[in-house]
C-alpha cells in the first residue's frame, strides 16, 4: 500500500448487515469475555474504595484530606478540572467534528460521548464533597427558601454549578438521542425476552420512518450546534473560577482559551488511552482504523502546542507586568519546592508530544498509547501546579505553607478512576460502543445518488 | 370477522430502490405512506413530500425562554429578593450574569430540541402496527420498507398490491392493524 495514501475510515468489504452484526454481537453475545470480568472486578473494588473514602469523609469532615490554609484547594479541585477536561473530547468529537463534516468521527463518537458522561460524573463528585457538607449542596441551586437567601450570581463558583449541570444534561441527551436508533436495532436483534423488553423500552418505539429520520437529523444537528458553544463555555467558566480571583498565577486573561485547549488535549489523550486497548480486545481494527488514531494524534499535537503557547504567555506576562508577586510565580514554579512537578509537567506536555510530528510515531500504536498516558499525567500535573503553587505562597511569607496529599486524597482519586472504568465496562457490555446506524451511512452502498 | 388492515408493505434491498419506489408511489397519487430505513436518507424525505421540520423554530423558542428566564432569575434574586452590596457593585451587575444566562439559553434550547423531536415523532409509542410484520425487524438492520396505509383515499388491497409489485420489491405483505 502507498505510504502517502490515507487509510480508510472503514475497512472495505462490509455490508449493512455485517456492520450491524459485528457491533451488536459484542452486546448481544451470550458469553461475556473473561477479561471483562477481570477488568470490571478491579474497577468495582476501586468503586468500593471510593465509597469507603467518601463515607469516612462525611463522618470525619474535610480534615481527612491534606488541604488546609493556605492550600485550601488541592486534590479536590485538581481532579475536578482534570476529569471535566477529559470529558471535553467527547463533545468535541461528536459535535464540532459533526459540524465540520469529519466523517472519521463516526466510529469513535459513541464511546467518546460515554467517556464524557462518566468523566463529568467523576468531576461532579469533587466539588460536591469539597463543600464539606454535601447534604447541604442543594443550597447552590436557586430555590425559594425559608432562610430568604439566594445564591450569589456574581460568583464564578455559582456559574460553575450552572455550566457543569447544563453540560451534564446536554451531554446525556446528546448521547441518548444518538443511541435511540441503535437501541431499536438491539431490540429487533436481541434473542432474550429481557433484552427485547429493556432495549424496546429504551428505544421508545423507534421505527426508522422517513419522517422520524428527518426530525431526528434536524434535532441531532441542532444539538451539535448547541453543544459546540456549550463545550467552549464550560471550560471557560471553569477557568473563571481561577481567573476572576486576584491571586498571582490565576488572574490572567489567557486562562479561558488555554483551559479549553488543555481540556481538548487531555480529552483526546484519554480517548486514545481507551480506544487503543478496546479496539485490540474487541477486534475492531476495521472500524477504528489507523486513520482515526493518526487524526487524534494530530489533534493532540495541535492542542499541545496551544497549551505550550499558554505556558509561555503566562510566564511572559508575569515578567512584563513588572509586578513582583506575579513574577514570583514562574520563578517559584521553576525553582521552588514543587519544581520537580513543574519540570515533569513540561516534559509530559511539551517535550514528549513533539514525537507526534513523525509519521512513524503516529502510525506506531504502542507508542501512541504510551504518549497518551504521558499526556494524561502531564495534564493532571498542570492543574495541580496551577492550584497548589499559586496557593502555597501567599502574599505574606508568614502565611506560606505546603501541601501533601493524604491517604484519603489518593484513595478518593483512585476511587474516581475506578468509578470511571466501572461505568465504561458496563457501557461496553450493554450498549453498542460504535454508532451502528452512522456506520451504515459510511458504506458506499448507502449513497443514493 | 376479517382482520382490519393498516396497510401494505413492500420490502426492498437497497436505498436506491426505496427512494425510487417512494417517488413512484407519490407520482401514482398515494399520499398516506411512510418509508422505513435503517439509516437516514436525505433523498427519502424529499421523495415522501413531507413538509420541512418545525423543530428549528421550537428550539429557538426554547432557547429564548431559557435566556430570558435565566436572566430574570438572576435579576430577581440579586435586585429584588436578596439585594447584597458586594464592594459597591450595582445590584443589577449584568456582565456577571452573562455566563448563567448563556448556560440557561443552551439548556432551554437543547431540552426543546430533544423533547420537540420526540413529540413530533410521537415517541414514546408502545404499539405500532408496522411491527406486526415479522420481517420488519430487518428495518433496523439492512432492509428498506415502503408502507402505503389503508387510510389513503386511493388505497385498495388488490390494486395497491399490484402497484407495489411493479416496483420490484422482494415481497409485499399485509400489515394488520
Amino acid at each position: 500500500m502507498d505510504q502517502n495514501e490515507p487509510s480508510p475510515v472503514i475497512a472495505p468489504g462490509y455490508t449493512f448487515g455485517s456492520v450491524t452484526d459485528k457491533i451488536s454481537s459484542i452486546v448481544l453475545a451470550r458469553r461475556t469475555p473473561l477479561g471483562w470480568y477481570a477488568g470490571f472486578l478491579v474497577s468495582f473494588l476501586l468503586v468500593m474504595l471510593l465509597l469507603v473514602s467518601l463515607t469516612y469523609l462525611v463522618v470525619k469532615g474535610i480534615g481527612i484530606w491534606g488541604n488546609n490554609q493556605p492550600v485550601a484547594w488541592a486534590f479536590g479541585i485538581t481532579n475536578f478540572v482534570w476529569w471535566i477536561g477529559i470529558g471535553h473530547a467527547g463533545t468535541l468529537i461528536s459535535a464540532i467534528l459533526l459540524l465540520l463534516k469529519q466523517a472519521w468521527r463516526t466510529s469513535i463518537n459513541r464511546f467518546a460521548e460515554a467517556m464524557t458522561l462518566f468523566a463529568v460524573a467523576c468531576a461532579g463528585l469533587y466539588p460536591l464533597f469539597h463543600v464539606g457538607r454535601p447534604w447541604l449542596a442543594y443550597w447552590l441551586v436557586p430555590y425559594p427558601n425559608t432562610m430568604g437567601v439566594w445564591p450569589q450570581f456574581r460568583s464564578p463558583l455559582i456559574w460553575d454549578v450552572f455550566a457543569v449541570s447544563t453540560y451534564a444534561t446536554v451531554s446525556l441527551m446528546f448521547w441518548f438521542v444518538g443511541l435511540i436508533p441503535d437501541l431499536a436495532t438491539l431490540r429487533d436483534r436481541s434473542q432474550s425476552r429481557v433484552g427485547r423488553m429493556i432495549y424496546g423500552m429504551l428505544a421508545m418505539g423507534w421505527r426508522g420512518s422517513a419522517r422520524h429520520w428527518h426530525q431526528y437529523d434536524t434535532a441531532y444537528l441542532l444539538l451539535a450546534g448547541l453543544a459546540t458553544p456549550l463545550v467552549v463555555s464550560v471550560h471557560t467558566v471553569v477557568s473563571f473560577d481561577f481567573a476572576i480571583s486576584i491571586l498571582p498565577g490565576w488572574h490572567t486573561t489567557i486562562f479561558p482559551p488555554y483551559f479549553v485547549a488543555g481540556a481538548i488535549y487531555s480529552g483526546f489523550a484519554m480517548v486514545l488511552t481507551l480506544a487503543i486497548p478496546i479496539r485490540a480486545v474487541y477486534g475492531l481494527q476495521d472500524f477504528i482504523t489507523s486513520r482515526h488514531l493518526q487524526n487524534m494524534a494530530k489533534v493532540m499535537l495541535l492542542t499541545g502546542l496551544i497549551v505550550g503557547y499558554g505556558y509561555m504567555t503566562e510566564a511572559f506576562i508575569a515578567w512584563y507586568s513588572a509586578d513582583q508577586y506575579e513574577w514570583f510565580v514562574p520563578i517559584n514554579r521553576l525553582t521552588g519546592p514543587y519544581a520537580p512537578a513543574y519540570w515533569s509537567l513540561l516534559f509530559c506536555n511539551i517535550v514528549v508530544p513533539q514525537l507526534l510530528w513523525f509519521r512513524r510515531v503516529r502510525t506506531n500504536v504502542p507508542a501512541l498509547f504510551v504518549i497518551s498516558l504521558v499526556v494524561n499525567v502531564g495534564m493532571w500535573l498542570e492543574r495541580f501546579i496551577i492550584i497548589v503553587t499559586s496557593l502555597h505562597r501567599d502574599f505574606l511569607p508568614s502565611s506560606w505553607g505546603m501541601y501533601a496529599p493524604t491517604f484519603w486524597d489518593l484513595s478518593t482519586f483512585a476511587g474516581t478512576i475506578g468509578l470511571f472504568l466501572a461505568l465504561l465496562f458496563l457501557f461496553l457490555r450493554f450498549l453498542p460502543m460504535i454508532s451502528i446506524f452512522e456506520m451504515r451511512t459510511m458504506l458506499p452502498e448507502a449513497k443514493v445518488e | 370477522m376479517a382482520q382490519r388492515v393498516y396497510g401494505l408493505m413492500a420490502e426492498f434491498d437497497d436505498p436506491r430502490a426505496l427512494v425510487n419506489a417512494t417517488a413512484k408511489a407519490r407520482e401514482a397519487g398515494y399520499r398516506r405512506m411512510d418509508a422505513y430505513s435503517p439509516f437516514p436518507i436525505e433523498e427519502l424525505h424529499d421523495a415522501t413530500g413531507a413538509p420541512p421540520s418545525r423543530l428549528p423554530l421550537i428550539t429557538l423558542t426554547g432557547g429564548l425562554v431559557g435566556c430570558i428566564s435565566g436572566f430574570l432569575l438572576q435579576y430577581w434574586a440579586s435586585v429584588i429578593a436578596y439585594p447584597l452590596n458586594v464592594g459597591g457593585r450595582p445590584f443589577n451587575s449584568w456582565p456577571a450574569f452573562i455566563p448563567v444566562t448563556f448556560e440557561c439559553t443552551i439548556l432551554g434550547a437543547a431540552l426543546a430540541a430533544v423533547l420537540g423531536m420526540l413529540a413530533l415523532n410521537g415517541l414514546p409509542m408502545p404499539y405500532h402496527p408496522v411491527f406486526n410484520v415479522s420481517r420488519f425487524a430487518l428495518a433496523s438492520r439492512n432492509r428498506f420498507f415502503l408502507c402505503i396505509e389503508a387510510r389513503d383515499r386511493k388505497f385498495d388491497v388488490d390494486a395497491t398490491r399490484q402497484f407495489l409489485q411493479t416496483l420490484g420489491p422482494r415481497e409485499v405483505s399485509i400489515v394488520d392493524d
